[in-house]
């Protein structure tokens, strides 16, 4: 092959490419609307979510049900003041299929309503705020990640039942996120004996925690339950550590403790129990495929959150499938996803009524640099979806 | 609570309070001496703690090295920074100076992202202040944080001692009352001004070096800091490096026991004192009348 006929052919391929492309752009593409984190502290969160989704959509060709995918991003910032905008320019502007986001929980809430009175199907892939499939829930709106009370509520049962804890004392930051999380957990651990007899709170988002590591140190509980996260997680768990309470009371959390925060929290985080719906070797053929196709795709590890972003794109997928890529057909659309067993790396999940995962909750244990799976705390668990009505 | 946890407490409140002063200490040079509202100021405390984040391994064990080259380091940033942009701000309305120090917030901020992420770090405590001591039957206390309070209350005397008995200091406090007199006695107040920027932006970031190893470094760290400086300053009194002390501990007291009694109400517990301080004395608790 001369050079001339390569550069022909390369020609040749070039314009097949192109009249492929514009034949594609007849058949209309399906429109999806990413809000996201891609600025400010939960970037990574942000980054990790759209990675997973597009994994699952390259899996496939590039395809779900046939239609090509098109994608439309907006940076949310975290900003809830923002999110109704930025939620219409994707609804009226850009006249966008399906709306996945996302991380923020106030700014889930403000899409959460947009997509109620539009219409527009919206899957969450991360923001735990009980209200989405709680009073929010509605037949288009679906959740691929979980709620704050699941964890919490497992983690509870965790300490009453196996741990035979009696006394526990919860601590957060006071806003929504917080308190659903330590009403949950105080859900489980009362639910099965315990009892909560104290619950700490300091304004958001302050990391001033040694007035309250002494009020705990002099209260002497059997166990405390904390919820923070990102710099808030770390900090906590060395302040703990560090006041030598470790030794005494045991720390229980949901995953979001020690997630993604195990590098910065160094030794002081070894041993700790924490409950989440993800883990790691959890060693399942589905997990490990998954795993290895995500380091290969994007060269990271995958975390909860990528695995929360792969299944929003399966969840879709699921829909779209029934509809024969008509995502108009809202009923066969919605009826798919509810019947639908999602084959999810975290392990298979179904969707509850109010179309919140029900799923098993992992104990696990910080060994090292991981969160290792210990065992399921409890299988196929629900969120009591309280206030939503379909 | 028994006497034993009320004397922890106590202990809180002044280690609260020390760290406080030292990261408002460079404010009041800054914003109280020179009179510059300076929003920047809690970056300069975040670039100390991510400093720390980058230093710390090169110098190991060698805590206090680590700390001598990051002031040095921070002190030649902060003269470089007064040339380039805060010496046209002296003479500047309060809106233009809050308008383009808001904007190096946003730059530093920036500038972080894509220099070293947006994850959490951790930064090690040194091998000889690893650990902890038993504080009656209560709890541990980390020697990291008695080292903490230590090194904060030489600076606090360091500070006092230059501004108040130096013929340095007297050439800063003179400048801040009457620039002109003093330019006309003869002295390059350019310069002066250039070298105490340095120091201010030097302590916010020796503030965000020692603190980096009890809170660890992640985005946004500045925002909170910030806020308290400046409630700091005015409590105190614009421009009183004693003044400023004493509202630090005032505030590491309430902020402490606020959120043991009131924890509602801890989050608004600094600015009722402020309001209460400023109606009793609008010009803070040391501020001269002007």
């Amino acid at each position: 092959m001369t050079i001339r006929t390569a550069r022909l052919a390369l020609t040749a391929i070039a314009f097949a490419a192109l009249a492929s492309a514009a034949g594609a752009q007849g058949s209309a593409k399906l429109k999806v609307g990413l809000m996201l984190p891609y600025s400010g502290t939960y970037t990574a969160l942000g980054v990790a979510i759209e990675n997973g989704f597009k994994l699952y959509v390259d899996e496939h060709g590039g395809k779900l049900a046939g239609r090509e995918i098109e994608y439309f991003k907006v940076d949310d910032e975290s900003d809830p003041a923002k999110a109704t905008d930025n939620v219409n320019k994707l609804i009226k502007r850009d006249n966008v299929d399906v709306i996945v986001g996302t991380v923020h929980s106030g700014v889930a809430m403000a899409m959460a309503k947009a997509a109620k009175e539009s219409g527009t199907v919206l899957i969450v892939p991360n923001a735990g705020a009980d209200a989405v499939t709680g009073p929010m829930c509605a037949p288009n709106i679906f959740r691929s990640s979980f709620s704050n009370w699941q964890p919490a509520f497992a983690m509870g049962e965790v300490a009453a039942k196996q741990q035979g804890k009696k006394k526990a004392m919860t601590i957060t930051w006071k806003y929504a996120a917080g308190d659903e999380s330590v009403n949950g957990f105080k859900e489980g651990f009362e639910k099965n004996g315990g009892k909560v007899d104290k619950q700490l709170t300091l304004p958001f988002p302050n990391v001033e925690f040694q007035a309250l590591l002494t009020e705990i140190a002099a209260a002497k509980p059997d166990a405390v339950y904390a919820f923070f996260a990102g710099g808030g997680a770390v900090k906590f768990v060395k302040d703990y550590q560090a006041a030598g309470l470790n030794k005494t009371i045991p720390l229980y959390g949901p995953g979001f403790l020690t997630d993604g925060t195990l590098d910065a929290q160094g030794d002081s985080a070894q041993g700790m129990l924490t409950t989440l719906h993800y883990a790691d070797g959890l060693n399942t053929a589905r997990d490990n495929a998954f795993r290895v196709g995500y380091a290969k795709a994007f060269k990271l590890q995958p975390d909860v959150y990528a695995v929360q972003g792969y299944d929003a794109a399966q969840m879709l997928g699921v829909g779209l499938a029934a509809t024969k890529g008509d995502i108009g057909k809202k009923a066969e659309f919605t009826a798919a996803i509810e019947k639908a067993k999602i084959d999810s790396p975290r392990g298979t999940f179904t969707m509850s009524k109010s179309h919140n995962p029900v799923q098993d909750i992992y104990l696990r244990k910080v060994e090292g640099k991981e969160n290792k799976l210990v065992s399921i705390a409890i299988k196929g668990l629900t969120d009591p979806a309280r206030g939503c009505r379909m | 609570m028994d006497f034993g946890t009320f004397l922890v407490q106590c202990l809180n409140s002044v280690q609260y309070g020390l760290l406080l002063f030292l990261v408002a200490s460079g404010l009041t040079l800054i914003f109280g001496i020179m009179g510059v509202i300076n929003l920047a100021h809690g970056s300069f405390y975040m670039i100390g703690a991510y400093m720390a984040f980058a230093l710390a391994p090169l110098f190991g064990d060698q805590f206090l090295l680590m700390l001598v080259a990051g002031v040095v380091l921070a002190a030649i940033f902060g003269y470089l920074l007064e040339w380039a942009f805060f010496s046209y701000l002296y003479q500047r309305d309060h809106l233009q100076q809050v308008l383009m120090t808001y904007g190096l917030i946003l730059v530093f901020e920036e500038l972080r992202s894509i220099l070293v992420g947006n994850d959490v770090h951790g930064v090690k405590v040194p091998a000889w202040l690893d650990g902890s001591f038993a504080l009656g039957s209560v709890m541990s206390y980390p020697w990291y944080r008695l080292f903490a309070s230590a090194a904060c209350i030489v600076l606090a005397v360091a500070l006092y001692w230059v501004v108040n008995r130096t013929r340095l200091g007297m050439m800063i406090r003179a400048g801040a009352s009457n620039r002109d007199m003093v330019r006309g006695l003869g002295i390059d107040v350019k310069r002066l001004y250039r070298i105490v920027f340095a120091a201010g932006v030097a302590l916010a970031a020796l503030a965000g070096m020692i603190a980096a190893p009890m809170s660890s470094v992640y985005p946004n760290m500045g925002a909170s800091v910030l806020i308290i400086c400046f409630v700091l300053v005015v409590i105190g009194g614009i421009g009183s490096i004693t003044g400023a002390l004493v509202a630090s501990l005032l505030v590491g007291f309430v902020d402490t026991f606020g959120k043991v009694f009131f924890a509602d109400l801890s989050g608004i517990g600094i600015y009722l004192l402020m309001a209460i301080v400023l109606i009793w004395k609008p010009e803070g608790l040391m501020g001269r009348r002007p």
